[in-house]
């Protein structure tokens, strides 16, 4: 009985407010989608990492010129060095494979760089992947060596950059959450002053505190509720049409976003959200309904 | 029943105090006015009582417990022993005479049962046997202050406290409110009204307390307005 009167209200005070109720979950879905987003993004970064510093390698480029004897040398070197993992040694023929294989979405630029123009390298993972200064120290000046180049270096650049766009999200993540607060803060309010009289007549005869604030606060998490699940479809529907299909290329690189992690979002962004609610929603009310 | 023990209670930015080093006791089924002029005081006791304000100094005990130092979540349970009737009525507009009693039960988790069967008997004890389903706007004045009456009683509080309760109404609808008032009090309910209606007190004939200048004048059984 008294869950269906409070339920009544909940709906009833909603309503009554419709505009600043609409205002309220949208700041709300653009908040919580944004901060969706950065934590998604957040995961595939850690999931990337954690597949590409798998693979990574040091990349010990060949002179052209270079003879049968410096490449023993070198291949002798790096076998009987304590710091690396494994090397492998890549041929021009197996580096052009490579290439083809990679850009195979970018015809043009296979085309231009003809089978004899990649240099043939040792491909070698380290034990310890941040002992990369060491190895060139130890390869760089070699008879024969034209360059060693750390691939962690190119990640590292992608990683800042979706590094700087999860920033940048999370800023306005947190922006839209301010706005989203005050709005909370405000509905309630409003809704606190529609219902003066109900309430100086509850506090009168005697009504609990919770029974008369949780029309209030589950208001706000009932509208963040509903902005947590419609944010959660923006995510669904980001996934679909951007990253599944718009990015599809990029995937590749960038690893596809699993369902298991979008799915995720929602009970994340669900609780966050009412939580943030109640609390916005329950101190609001310490201020305007005195005892 | 009701202790106050030297309550002085001074508002911020007040130059005076409101009430200076009251003390007075009320026995469980008295009937006390409490009298005087405009800004006496008087209506800083009934907050007093219902704990709307805190005493600056001294104590006040309510049902033997003191309540000035009762803690913020106790006093929705506390407020339930005590009812309450004003000068403006306080109903809500948009219930009928039925719906605001039954609210009252309803805010404080009685079931739609037990309103259904306590609402109409206490409808009935006020006079407004057969107006249960009329809106406040289509009641006359003493008849809204009934339902404010019967909502204050619906409870079965211990203490009734009234302020100004008549101040809204023509002389004879007084009388019936506190005639009402009276047929509350003979059920052992404790009655404290203030007023300024001098009428009313010489005929009632009951304890009458003068406050002036937030001090006690004069505590007398069976007095008049003087």
């Amino acid at each position: 009985m008294r869950a269906k009167y409070v339920l009544a209200e909940v709906l009833v005070g909603l309503w009554r407010n419709v505009t600043m109720t609409v205002a309220m979950i949208i700041t709300m879905i653009v908040s919580l989608s944004m901060l969706g987003a950065s934590l998604l993004m957040y995961l595939q970064v850690n999931e990337m990492k954690g597949h590409y510093y798998e693979q990574v390698e040091v990349s010990i480029y060949l002179d052209k010129s270079i003879t049968e004897d410096q490449r023993a040398a070198i291949k002798s070197q790096l076998d009987g060095d304590s710091k690396v993992k494994s090397v492998i040694y890549e041929t021009q023929e197996m580096a052009y494979e490579n290439f083809k294989n990679q850009f195979r979405d970018a015809p043009d630029l296979v085309s231009a760089i003809g089978p004899t123009e990649l240099p043939e390298s040792f491909r070698v993972a380290l034990k310890d992947p941040q002992q990369f200064e060491q190895i060139r120290g130890a390869y760089a000046d070699l008879e024969g060596v034209d360059t060693v180049v750390d691939q962690q270096k190119l990640l590292q650049k992608i990683f800042d950059i979706l590094g700087s766009v999860q920033n940048l999200s999370l800023v306005v993540a947190g922006a839209m959450g301010i706005a989203a607060l005050l709005l909370v803060a405000n509905t309630i309010q409003v809704a606190a002053y529609s219902k003066r009289r109900e309430v100086a007549v509850m506090k009168l005869v005697g009504a609990s505190n919770w029974f008369i604030q949780a029309p209030f606060v589950l208001e706000a998490v009932f509208a963040a509720l509903l902005g947590s699940i419609l944010a959660w479809v923006m995510l669904v529907v980001g996934k679909v049409v951007l990253i599944d299909q718009k990015l599809a290329a990029l995937t590749d690189l960038l690893l596809p976003v699993s369902w298991g992690n979008v799915n995720l979002m929602l009970p994340v962004l669900a609780g966050i959200g009412s939580l943030v609610a109640a609390v916005t929603g329950w101190i609001t009310l310490r201020f305007y309904i005195r005892v | 029943m009701i202790r106050l023990e030297h309550v002085t209670k001074t508002y911020p930015k007040a130059s005076r105090p409101s009430l200076d080093d009251v003390s007075v006791s009320i026995e469980k089924g008295d009937f006390v006015f409490f009298i005087g002029p405009s800004g006496s005081g008087k209506s800083s006791i009934v907050k007093l009582m219902l704990h709307e304000i805190k005493p600056s100094k001294g104590k006040v005990f309510v049902n033997n417990k003191e309540i000035s130092s009762l803690r913020s979540w106790k006093i929705p349970s506390f407020r339930r022993s005590i009812g309450c009737v004003f000068q403006d009525f306080r109903l809500l507009p948009n219930k009928t005479a039925y719906e605001n009693v039954a609210f009252a039960l309803e805010v404080i988790g009685k079931s739609k049962a037990v309103a259904r069967r306590v609402v109409p008997e206490v409808l009935e004890l006020v006079g407004l046997g057969g107006k249960e389903h009329r809106y406040p706007h289509e009641l006359s004045g003493g008849e809204q202050q009934r339902v404010a009456v019967a909502r204050a009683f619906v409870n079965r509080p211990l203490i009734l406290l009234a302020d100004e309760p008549t101040g809204n109404l023509d002389p004879d609808t007084s009388i019936e409110i506190m005639r009402l008032l009276d047929r509350i009090n003979r059920t052992g309910t404790t009655v404290v009204m203030v007023t300024h209606d001098s009428n009313i007190v010489n005929q009632m004939r009951r304890r009458v307390i003068e406050i002036e200048g937030g001090r006690i004048v004069r505590d007398q059984a069976r007095g008049v307005y003087g």
